[in-house]
């Protein structure tokens, strides 16, 4: 792992400003992408700004929708009575990204922009219509989610919070690998408060992506059996040492019920 | 190299570290505090965690220069007065290693869960709340057992 300049910035500002200084700098929040991803080599920054410093934890319930800092670790996700109540399938979801330890330093900023195309979150960002918040503007998560490992973010623009909409009912099944526990397939389903039905799966392709037939059918009806006979084309999917394209396709629709049958 | 400091196992510590030093290059190389083990490169073992400011983490995917002026728990800390730590007994009694490369990890991380999830545990939780510690030689069901005697004993 290659040296570089550690600095860690108590106001957001700041951390603009030292990214625009660095020569090839890296934001750092859990770090669990990040450090990993050092110690491989495959990055090697001259710069890391530390998000640490700027404390941006927290959970606020408004009338309308749910703000969740940027820095909010998946475990103080999970552990949110408040947010089990009005989103359960968020709460649920963080519960179960990666293992303990993960969660104790994983955050909600860090996975969206990192937009690992096995992660979690993008699932319920896509499925409830998120908007993400940055230093720059804000951005539906169906402009913010750009392809495998990419997202919409200048280099220098920090993820502030993320806003999820409240819904009448959201749900998240995952089938886990077992060694890595990233979503081999997970869907994210959820009933808007108009009625209408989003689905999301992460971990199937090559970045997440919603299903427009199995939104239609739980728009019509908000059941697992209104998922019957609707499958997803194996053509673009990842298939790999863990699965197959056509198992992982297969999988999308087993998922999607479940996440139906748990959806709250 | 800037100097860090920070409170381990209770007591204040202080060091030069580069921006890439890991905790647990901290804990174990500038500290002498080897029971802290480094069982893989990919973050997965949980052979490293300890617990920083309370909670859990692992050692291995941590920056020392994060952790400046945090308090840090290792294995090392949990005994008192030369007295084993009642999971630290918990595991010897049940017999919960072979090796015991582990075991570090599986005690921080098993005192971690009682302070979650409180001292009543049945297996299910016991096993789930493992998912990030790996044990390579004992099949797990005396770790199970001796976490659950060791909750209830704390
Ligand atoms: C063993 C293990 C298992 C895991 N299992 C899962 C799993 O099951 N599901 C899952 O979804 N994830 C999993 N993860 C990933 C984990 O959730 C990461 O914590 C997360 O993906 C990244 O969050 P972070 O806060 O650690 O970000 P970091 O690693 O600090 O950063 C990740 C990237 O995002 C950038 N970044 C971070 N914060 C911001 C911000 N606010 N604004 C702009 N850019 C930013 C960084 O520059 C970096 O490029 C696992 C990780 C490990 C080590
Ligand atoms: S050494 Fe830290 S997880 Fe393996
Ligand atoms: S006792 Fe050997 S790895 Fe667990």
């Amino acid at each position: 792992m290659e040296n570089f300049n550690y600095v860690r910035p108590a106001k957001v500002a700041d951390a603009v400003k030292a990214m625009k200084k660095a020569k090839d700098g890296k934001f750092m929040a859990g770090g669990h992408t990040l450090i990993p991803t050092l110690k491989q080599g495959l990055a090697s920054p001259t710069d890391i700004i530390d998000l640490g410093g700027l404390k941006n934890t927290g959970i606020k319930i408004g009338a309308k929708s749910v703000v969740i800092q940027a820095g909010t670790t998946h475990a103080e996700v999970a552990a949110s009575k408040e947010l089990k109540k009005a989103i359960p399938g968020l709460a649920a979801l963080a519960g179960g990204i990666g293992d303990p330890h993960v969660r104790h330093k994983g955050t909600i900023g860090g996975s969206v922009s990192n937009n690992d195309p096995a992660a979690d979150y993008p699932s319920a960002c896509l499925a409830l219509g998120a908007t993400i918040h940055t230093t720059d503007r804000k951005l539906a998560a169906d402009k913010f989610f750009t392809g495998m490992f990419s997202t919409a973010l200048k280099d220098t623009e920090i993820v502030t919070a993320v806003e999820f909409p409240l819904v009448k009912k959201s749900g998240y099944a995952k089938f886990p690998n077992p060694a890595s526990l990233y979503a081999m397939v997970g869907v994210f389903v959820a009933q808007g408060a108009d009625g209408s039905a989003r689905v999301a799966v992460t971990g199937a392709g090559p970045g997440v992506f919603r299903v427009a037939d199995m939104e239609a059918a739980l728009s019509r009806k908000f059941a697992g059996s209104s998922l019957d006979g609707i499958a997803v084309k194996s053509k673009g999917l990842n298939s790999d040492m863990h699965a197959s394209a056509e198992y992982r396709a297969h999988l999308i629709t087993v998922m999607a019920k479940r996440a139906v049958e748990a959806a709250k | 190299m800037p100097a860090i400091t920070m409170k381990v196992n209770g007591q204040a510590v202080c060091g030069d570290v580069e921006g890439r030093t890991l905790l647990v290059e901290f804990l174990r190389d500038k500290l002498g505090l080897t029971g802290t083990h480094v069982g893989c490169d990919t973050s997965q073992c949980g052979a490293c965690v300890v617990h920083v400011d309370g909670k859990a983490v692992k050692s291995c995917t941590a920056l020392a220069i994060s952790c400046a002026d945090s308090e840090v728990t290792t294995i090392e800390g949990l005994a008192r007065n030369g007295k084993l730590h009642p999971m630290q007994e918990a595991f010897r009694e049940h017999h919960g290693l072979q090796c015991g490369f582990c075991t570090p990890g599986m005690i921080m991380a098993a005192v971690d869960i009682v302070k979650r999830k409180g001292k009543k545990l049945d297996e299910d939780t016991i096993r789930h709340e493992l998912e990030g510690n790996i044990c390579r030689c004992t099949g797990y069901q005396n770790i199970v057992a001796a976490v659950k005697a060791g909750a209830a004993s704390m």
